[in-house]
């Protein structure tokens, strides 16, 4: 590759390629912190991450949804689901525990049937996921008779707004609060995932089964099962931000998270993720979903109207999609 | 002479790590049938693309009637007259002969199209070639070859005067051929230029008058065709001689292989029965759509089987599944390489280990990347698979070489019984004979080694016995002595029925 007559060029490509949106991403982190008033700060630090936790949490699991060539739409309305359903079951009960497991348990249920869908009767993810995303909204409203269910156990509220370390530090005389829950879990997930993406049989199978379902069936790959075990812990998953939700706003929502799904596939697919299957990465995601939070944030800041807001966003999806497949002519042609 | 309508100048193309093209320069003239070959990966398709605006060439250029050219669609490649009629066609299956004809610049008032005028306009165009299709068909219905004719035709009406056609016989029968050949020599006649990429060297001595031979990215010769023979064509394709590419010597039986008995399920007219030994080389010859690729999908598991009993050394295995069929020792390479072979978007190392990987995880779970990185650079060396690294995409690799990856998978197994479903299919000489040399080696392992070839001269090549099917069912089953190309024809082609004496 050395005797190439551009070498220079040429390793740039390479390293656009492998590095993809995280060069951007750093590009984007550094010009905010010069030219945005309060970006780099701690507390702005911790708002940013808290913002994109849910976001990020659920991009985990649509990372194998979408890598195995299938997305899931129904998310938003699991998360607004299982909230309110775990709000009325701790109420009833009087046990976090009970109420935490019960919304767990119907985003699971959503999940497995979704998969099932999907997979063993042979029925579009598209189509499958945009009933149950109506179906689910629709029992959220009937469990909460469509109002905000307040939760009453003080103690659940911890979850989402505790922080760790829970005390005040300080490091070279600059005093830190500890980081809120909901970004350590996040955090947590990423490494999870990633791994599982990376180093596990199961994991490298969904790319393969995203990449070519036929020829991974005839290589012994149990394609169905692997679909059906990546809509449960989606549906388990988008349960458990749901939940995370309920106790930072100590209530079961029935009308959040609308358009949840588009801004997790988005985040996604702004990484680099495929929709059509078989290429994704961690680190995609990851950079994907802090350049969502990033640009969300600095608008904030800069005191953009909502309405730009949404303007802006999807001019930078479709940006980043047309700057993929510009680098991908380049690269293979 | 006079000069050559089409000319390729010192044309080169590049990718990262490899170097399709290398400084071509070669010509067309007008009225001339020119053949282009080369192994796979030579670089032919390359060549193609960039005639077609697919690609933009990295050096060189193109030259239509001495002018240089650039083109960066196939609609500026049909502005200037080049049509290139690929293996896939590019037709809307869904919309008619007429509407495909004319796609892009329908015959309209104001915005209405009008339909009288481009019926009649298109059947003029079938006329020209030959052709009587209803113009209101729906191209999805038409059989492939009529497809193919539908496709030159749209070429014609482009009023394409170079076209190129990309190995254009691949799937057609024997009277098919004839007419397409027909239509190819009438085009030459009215001052075409063809240009015509193919592996089958009997259609090339027969129809073409100059010949291009491609070897890695680079020129090797044009000359007339009366310049060559047949062995030197391949010697000049390989850069070597091949004395004879199936290589063939007989090995000791090792016992029983693969015994099936009444296996009956979707594809099949009838239950079939056979059995090969251990070491057997064992060929299935028929005409497609005969019931081979279905017997072996049901023999795999890959299909469900609605009676009967498959064996493997002896001992009865049920099969529901093709991860059952792997674990019982079968395994199988598909006919179609790209849609049900590789993953495309995934590297040759993951493409080699995609099943055996399973059974080298650290407690089931956990890539073994030591034995990943290990087995892979084992199975490509043994196989010699031409690849940059092992990270390279699959997709990247010629199709000999995706081939050899997906062996590669499977020789990563214990393989008791391999079934190879048209295992040479468009792949170039020099890749077929190293496949017949694997296929001898794991027979001489004691493998039982099935396969399928509608190629007559490779199952007589390889195979110990040869089952002939015909219809769905196996017509007969002959020892490698009693075979000849007369005798399998005649038992593969469909029994005329009473009513039709």
């Amino acid at each position: 590759m050395a005797s190439a007559p551009s070498p220079s060029r040429k390793a740039l490509a390479t390293f656009l390629d492998k590095a993809g949106m995280l060069v951007v991403l750093a590009i984007l982190f550094v010009a905010c912190s010069f030219y945005v008033d309060n970006f780099f700060s701690w507390a702005n630090m911790r708002g940013l991450a808290l913002a994109v936790s849910m976001t990020g949490m659920v991009a985990c699991t649509m990372l194998f949804c979408l890598a195995a060539g299938d997305f899931d739409l129904s998310i938003g309305s699991v998360v607004a689901c299982a909230g309110v359903l775990a709000a009325v079951v701790m109420n009833q009960t009087d046990s976090i525990t009970l109420g935490v497991l019960a919304g767990l348990g119907a985003g699971a249920l959503v999940g497995f049937v979704n998969g099932y869908v999907v997979a063993r009767l042979r029925i579009n993810a598209l189509i499958t996921t945009l009933a149950t995303m109506q179906i689910v909204r629709g029992l959220g409203y009937l469990v909460s008779n469509g109002i905000a269910v307040g939760i009453q156990r003080e103690g659940f509220f911890s979850l989402g707004n505790s922080m760790f370390p829970g005390r005040e530090f300080s490091i070279f005389g600059t005093t830190f609060r500890g980081v809120p829950t909901p970004v350590l879990i996040t955090a947590g997930c990423f490494i999870l995932f990633g791994f599982i993406l990376n180093r596990t049989v199961f994991g490298r199978d969904t790319l393969a089964v995203g990449g070519n379902p036929e020829a991974a069936h005839l290589a012994g790959i149990a394609v169905d099962r692997i679909k059906i075990i990546i809509f449960t812990a989606q549906g388990m998953m988008a349960a458990f931000a749901g939940i995370v939700l309920a106790s930072r706003v100590t209530s079961g929502q029935p009308k959040t998270s609308e358009g949840f799904e588009l801004e997790v596939i988005s985040a996604c697919v702004l990484g680099g993720v495929s929709l059509t299957g078989g290429v994704g990465s961690m680190a995609f995601v990851i950079a994907g979903v802090l350049i969502m939070g990033i640009v969300q944030n600095a608008m904030n800041l800069l005191n953009v109207p909502t309405f730009y807001q949404y303007v802006a966003r999807g001019a930078i999806l479709l940006a980043a999609v047309l700057f993929d497949r510009w680098k991908r002519r380049k690269g293979a042609g | 002479m006079t000069a050559p309508c089409l000319a390729f100048h010192r044309v080169s193309m590049e990718f990262p790590g490899v170097k399709a093209l290398d400084d071509v320069s070669f010509g067309v003239s007008a009225g001339s049938v020119h053949a282009l070959m080369g192994e796979n990966g030579a670089g032919k398709s390359t060549l193609l693309k960039i005639l077609s605006g697919a690609y933009t060439p990295s050096g060189g250029s193109l030259l239509i009637d001495g002018q240089p050219r650039v083109f960066t669609s196939t609609a500026d490649a049909l502005a200037a007259g080049v049509a290139v009629i690929y293996q896939e066609l590019h037709l809307v299956p869904e919309m008619s002969v007429a509407e495909n004809l004319f796609l892009g610049h329908l015959p309209q008032r104001l915005g209405v199209v009008n339909r009288a005028a481009l019926a009649e306009a298109a059947r003029r165009q079938l006329e020209l070639i030959g052709e009587s299709i209803d113009p209101w068909t729906k191209v999805g219905r038409l059989p492939l070859a009529q497809r193919q004719m539908v496709e030159i035709a749209k070429a014609l009406t482009r009023g394409a005067r170079i076209i190129a056609f990309d190995e254009p016989t691949s799937s057609l029968s024997d009277r098919e051929v004839r007419r397409l050949f027909g239509i190819i020599r009438e085009l030459k006649a009215r001052g075409c230029a063809i240009l015509y990429v193919s592996h089958r060297m009997e259609e090339i001595f027969e129809l073409c008058d100059h010949l291009t031979i491609l070897r890695d990215g680079r020129h090797v010769e044009s000359a007339g065709l009366a310049s060559f023979t047949r062995d030197r064509v391949v010697q000049r394709m390989v850069g070597r001689e091949l004395a004879n590419i199936y290589n063939y010597t007989p090995r000791p039986r090792a016992g029983s292989g693969l015994a099936v008995k009444g296996l009956a399920g979707p594809g099949l007219a009838a239950p079939c029965s056979f059995s090969a030994e251990a070491g057997e080389i064992f060929g299935f010859f028929g005409l497609v759509g005969a019931g081979r690729s279905e017997l072996l999908r049901l023999i795999y598991g890959a299909a469900l089987k609605t009676a009967g009993s498959v064996s493997v050394a002896g001992r009865t295995v049920a099969i529901t599944s093709p991860r059952e069929a792997i674990r019982a020792g079968i395994v199988l390479c598909p006919e179609d390489r790209k849609k049900e072979g590789i993953v495309p978007v995934r590297s040759v190392l993951e493409n080699t280990n995609l099943s055996a990987r399973r059974r080298h995880a650290r407690g089931g779970i956990l890539i073994d990347e030591a034995w990943e990185h290990a087995n892979a650079t084992r199975r490509t060396e043994q196989l010699r698979v031409k690849t940059p690294s092992l990270r390279q995409l699959i997709r990247n690799l010629s199709g000999g070489n995706q081939q050899k990856v997906i062996l590669g998978r499977w020789l990563s197994e214990t393989v008791k019984v391999i079934l190879l479903d048209e295992p040479t299919r468009g792949i170039d000489i020099g890749a077929k004979s190293e496949i017949y040399a694997i296929m001898q080696d794991l027979a001489r392992q004691g493998v039982c080694v099935i396969v399928v070839s509608s190629e007559l001269p490779e199952v007589l090549g390889v195979a110990d016995r040869i089952a002939v099917m015909r219809q769905g069912c196996i017509a007969a089953i002959l020892d490698r002595a009693d075979a000849t190309e007369e005798k399998l024809l005649k038992l593969a082609l469909p029994v005329e029925t009473a009513r039709a004496s």
